[in-house]
Order: structure tokens, then C-alpha cells, then sequence
């Protein structure tokens, strides 16, 4: 089991260890000359107006919170779609992933369905109220 | 190779043996060093091809002069950025400013980790799996980890302490996670047909039979995934968070040098990723169509060799799908991006899940629970389907244009505002 996951833990070392060489690489070979005019943010070249430390609009904080709810409910379907030919089977799966004569079920589906419907008022709820309508 | 490698090797795969944790490292680094030299170059290459085919596209030359064709370019351009004064702005948040990078490079150069690329290779040493490891959550891997490249986009918007960066990190953070929801559901059809979640296992059911993609299966799904995949690398016509005309350069404007070739890295990168991906859910992988030849044992170094010149193939062709629709589509407006995402995506998505999960379980009942029958039966239901969805999809039923979106009461209001006089409190102003 953790032999599976090493590889993917020494990637994620050496990716980790080669950004860190190109940030340190690129600090250390190259002088820095700053004057004002460049460390200036760059806006066009146009004279700055104002701060960038501003409120914004409050709409990406309900994409965000939105996201989190429809990202689970996403992760709830992965594991339902995974088992699904067995859920609708109410006798073991055959060597082809069919079910025997007979044997199916509306099990699984009808799980789902309920779990949709619940998805689907919710997100009725939040289209009606407004919170994907961006303009 | 030392004979402590070349040990290793010996024993990487070979399944009776179970490998001493010490050589079971030094295999994996071997295999990894190999693997991510070969995805690195690809990835600088891409760069080049990118501006290559822009050129074919625009009919003009594109850069070639330095090396054959300009291949050396991007090896130029890595020195040049490496060798640029960084200038870092003075209102800046430095610490954030400086991690950012390296937060959305890092998760776009090990998602890949789980993609397989060829048929297994009989080494002197063993068999070894042509893939880096094949885990057994495969695709979840993925969207974990493809999902936090999100993070470095805000992060590097915000501390950039520049409007322009500050909206195109906004915009990069709504539009990716958006997106994601609804390519995350578009996959969850061919996890029914599969019944697993490993990449191998995506193959392994496709290659049945000889010829038993999901393109077929599923050609809805591979639809929405497109788009979602277009979406989630920020390419046009959804390239909103590094919109040129409008926000300079986007979350990366205040970047320079390295720093700013590590988000060039990391989009090219995610880029690769997801057009393999494509490839293995949609479009068999590594299998070659029509022949049973290439996945069944005895392997051999032809197998492998020609199994990897197919999956190189399809993948290119996905790439250059990306670079091609750059310059054939104009980019959406924001508002039309967020619509397309949360009205039309997601319901599809998951409206198109339940059909097909009515539909496996109809023509399990029926009997056609694998094979031709259910891909002929899927197919036609994919077809009927695309037939509506391209019809509602048609221009100005969906996407509107401004001018489509005011009804004619609104219209003939603003019309009576704009051609009465001025009133005299109007006037004033």
C-alpha cells in the first residue's frame, strides 16, 4: 500500500526541491538595481490612482461558498458511481460487469434520485434567490 | 548505472519478489528522474509549439531561428528569463509573493503522476508498468490535486498589490472552481461504465474488445469535460484571469523572470495534463483501436513502443486542439462565463449522470450489460442527446449577446428616455 503512494511522495519532493533551486537560482544570479519607477505596480504606466487593498465585490465570496456545497455533493456521486452496476444488482455482478437475468434492481438509482432531488431544491433556492445571476 | 540501480531494476517489478524498502526508493527515483525529464521537455517544447502554430495559423513564421525550427527556443528563453532583473513592487506582500509561484507550479508538475502512457515494458529487469505509479484513487488524485493550482492564482493576484492582478486573480479563483464542479460530474458517467476509479482500469475497459471507447459510450460527458477542461487551464475562449485586452497580464502582471516562467511552466504543464487525460477517459488511452494485439500479454518492446507513439499522437492532437481553438474563438464575457458555468454546465452534467445511469440500468435489464450492444445503445442515446443539446446550444439562445439580453418593454423604455428632451434637474447635471 505505501509502496503505491511513494512515488507520488518523492515526485512531490523533487518538484518542491526544483521550485525552491529556481527561486533561490534566480535570486542569487541576478543583481537587483530597483528604483522607484519599477517597484512601482505596473497599471499601464499610467500614474497609480488609489490603493489595490479594496473591497470586492461580495459575489465571489457565494461562488466560493456555492462551490463548497456542489464540490461535496460531487464527491458524495464519486463513490455512488463507482458501486453503481452492484447497487442495481441484487445478486452478485457477472464476470462482465452485467447482472445476471432478473436480478436488477432500482436500488442504487432511486438512492441517487432522492439525493438529486434534495441537490436540486437547493439549487432552485439559490438560482431564484439570485446568487447566479452575476450582472 | 550503479550496480546498486541496476539491483534495484532487477527487482522493481518483478511481483514474487518484494522489494527491500531501499531499493524499492531507488527504483521509483530512477523511473521518476526518467519519466519527468522526458514530461519537462515536453512541456518546453509545447511552448514553442504554441507560438509555432500560432504563426502557421496567422501566416506568418513564428520563432525559428534559434536551432532547426527554432527548437532551441525555449532553452533560450529559460536562460534569458533565468538570467532578467526581477523587479518586485514595493506594496507587495513578499512573502506571499514570492511562495506564490511555486504554489501553482508545484500541484501542475505532479498531477501527472497517475497517467498511464504506454503498454507495460518487459525490462531485462522485469515488467515495469508505463506509468509512474497507478494509484489505486487515480482520478481523484487528479482533481485533488490539479484543484489546489487555484490557490497560487488568488494568492498571487492578492499580493501582487496591483488592481489589474487583483482582479485577474478574482477572476481565475471564481472561473476555476466553478469549472471544476462541473468536470468533476462529467467524469462520474465513465466511473459507472468502469466501476473503478484507476486510470489502468479506464484503459483496461476501453481496450476490451478491441474497440470500446468512451467517446462512443459517452460522447455528451466528453463534451462537457472539454469545455470544463478549457476552463480549468484558463485557455481561450475562457482565458478571463490573464485577459490581455482587459487586465494587462492578469494575476501574473507584477511577475518577472523565473517567477514568471514558473506560471508559464505550470499552464503548459496543466495543459499536458488534462489533454491526457482526456485521452485516457474519452479516447482509450494508450490503446490502439481495432486490435487486441497491443493489451494482452506476452509484452514486448514493440507493444510499448508503438502503444506510446499512439497515446503521444492523440494527446498532441488534443493539444494542438487547445492552440487551435485560441485563435479561432473570441473570449466570453465574464458574466456569460459564470452563466455558462453554474446554469448550464452543472445541470448537464448532472442531468446527463442520471441519464445515463437510467440508461445502464434499462440495458443491463435488457441484457446488453457490456460490449457492442451497449456501446451501439449508448451511442445512439449520445446522439439524440447532442442533437438537443447542440440545438439549444445555438447562438443567441444561450450565450446572448448584449444586445439580446433587454426585452422589448425595457427597450422601448430606454429608447423614450433617450429621445424625450432632458428635463430640467438632467440638465443641471
Amino acid at each position: 500500500m505505501a509502496r503505491t503512494y511513494l512515488p507520488v511522495l518523492l515526485l512531490t519532493a523533487f518538484v518542491v526541491f526544483n521550485a525552491a533551486a529556481i527561486i533561490v537560482l534566480s535570486t542569487l544570479l541576478v543583481r537587483r538595481r530597483p528604483t522607484p519607477e519599477k517597484s512601482a505596480p505596473y497599471e499601464s504606466g499610467i500614474p497609480v490612482i488609489g490603493l489595490s487593498r479594496q473591497r470586492f465585490s461580495v459575489k465571489f465570496y457565494m461562488v466560493a461558498m456555492l462551490f463548497i456545497i456542489f464540490d461535496i455533493e460531487t464527491i458524495f456521486m464519486i463513490p455512488w458511481g463507482v458501486h453503481f452496476r452492484q447497487l442495481s444488482c441484487s445478486a452478485p455482478l457477472l464476470a462482465t460487469g452485467g447482472c445476471p437475468a432478473g436480478q436488477t434492481s432500482f436500488f442504487g438509482l432511486g438512492e441517487m434520485l432522492v439525493f438529486m432531488l434534495i441537490l436540486l431544491v437547493g439549487y432552485i433556492y439559490v438560482w431564484k434567490k439570485g446568487a447566479l445571476q452575476w450582472d | 548505472m550503479t550496480p546498486l540501480a541496476v539491483q534495484a531494476l532487477l527487482q522493481v517489478a518483478n511481483a514474487q519478489h518484494e522489494l527491500s524498502t531501499g531499493h524499492a526508493i531507488i527504483a521509483s527515483i530512477i523511473k521518476l528522474l526518467i519519466i519527468f525529464t522526458v514530461w519537462m521537455v515536453t512541456v518546453a517544447l509545447l511552448t514553442l509549439a504554441e507560438r509555432r502554430i500560432a504563426g502557421w495559423i496567422q501566416d506568418r513564421q513564428g520563432p525559428n531561428r534559434v536551432g532547426p525550427q527554432g527548437i532551441l527556443q525555449p532553452a533560450a528563453d529559460g536562460l534569458k528569463n533565468l538570467m532578467k532583473e526581477e523587479t518586485e513592487p514595493a506594496n507587495a506582500y513578499m512573502p506571499i509573493f514570492r511562495l506564490a509561484p511555486a504554489i501553482s507550479f508545484i500541484p501542475a508538475l505532479i498531477a501527472w503522476a497517475v497517467i498511464p502512457f504506454a503498454a507495460p515494458w518487459p525490462s531485462p529487469w522485469g515488467l515495469v508498468p508505463m506509468v509512474l505509479t497507478d494509484l489505486p484513487i487515480g482520478y481523484l488524485y487528479i482533481l485533488a490535486v490539479s484543484s489546489l493550482g487555484a490557490y497560487g492564482l488568488i494568492l498571487a493576484g492578492w499580493s501582487s498589490a496591483n488592481k489589474y492582478a487583483l482582479l485577474g486573480g478574482l477572476r481565475a479563483s471564481a472561473q476555476l472552481i466553478s469549472y471544476e464542479v462541473a468536470l468533476g460530474m462529467s467524469v462520474i458517467p465513465v466511473l459507472l461504465l468502469t466501476g473503478n476509479v484507476t486510470l489502468s482500469s479506464f484503459v483496461e475497459t476501453q481496450a476490451a474488445g478491441g474497440f470500446n471507447w468512451n467517446i462512443l459510450n459517452l460522447t455528451m460527458g466528453f463534451f462537457i469535460f472539454i469545455v470544463a477542461a478549457f476552463a480549468e487551464t484558463n485557455r481561450l475562449p475562457f482565458d478571463m484571469p490573464e485577459a490581455e485586452s482587459e487586465l494587462i497580464a492578469g494575476y501574473h502582471t507584477e511577475y518577472s523572470s523565473m517567477k514568471f516562467s514558473m506560471f508559464m511552466i505550470s499552464e503548459f504543464a496543466a495543459m499536458l495534463t488534462i489533454s491526457s487525460l482526456m485521452v485516457t477517459l474519452f479516447f482509450g488511452g494508450w490503446d490502439i483501436p481495432f486490435t487486441s494485439w497491443d493489451n494482452v500479454a506476452p509484452w514486448s518492446t514493440a507493444k510499448t513502443l508503438a502503444t506510446l507513439a499512439v497515446f503521444v499522437l492523440k494527446t498532441g492532437f488534443f493539444i494542438f486542439t487547445f492552440m487551435w481553438v485560441r485563435w479561432t474563438l473570441p473570449r466570453f464575457r465574464y458574466d456569460q462565463l459564470m452563466a455558462l458555468g453554474w446554469r448550464v454546465m452543472i445541470p448537464l452534467a448532472m442531468a446527463y449522470m442520471v441519464i445515463i445511469a437510467v440508461a445502464v440500468l434499462v440495458l443491463d435489464r435488457v441484457g446488453l450489460s457490456a460490449g457492442p450492444g451497449q456501446a451501439m445503445a449508448l451511442f445512439g442515446l449520445n446522439l439524440v442527446l447532442l442533437v438537443g443539446m447542440f440545438f439549444i446550444f445555438d447562438r443567441g439562445r444561450l450565450i446572448s449577446p448584449a444586445a439580446a439580453r433587454v426585452s422589448p418593454s425595457e427597450l422601448a423604455r430606454l429608447r423614450s428616455v433617450a429621445l424625450r428632451p432632458p428635463t430640467t434637474a438632467e440638465a443641471r447635471d
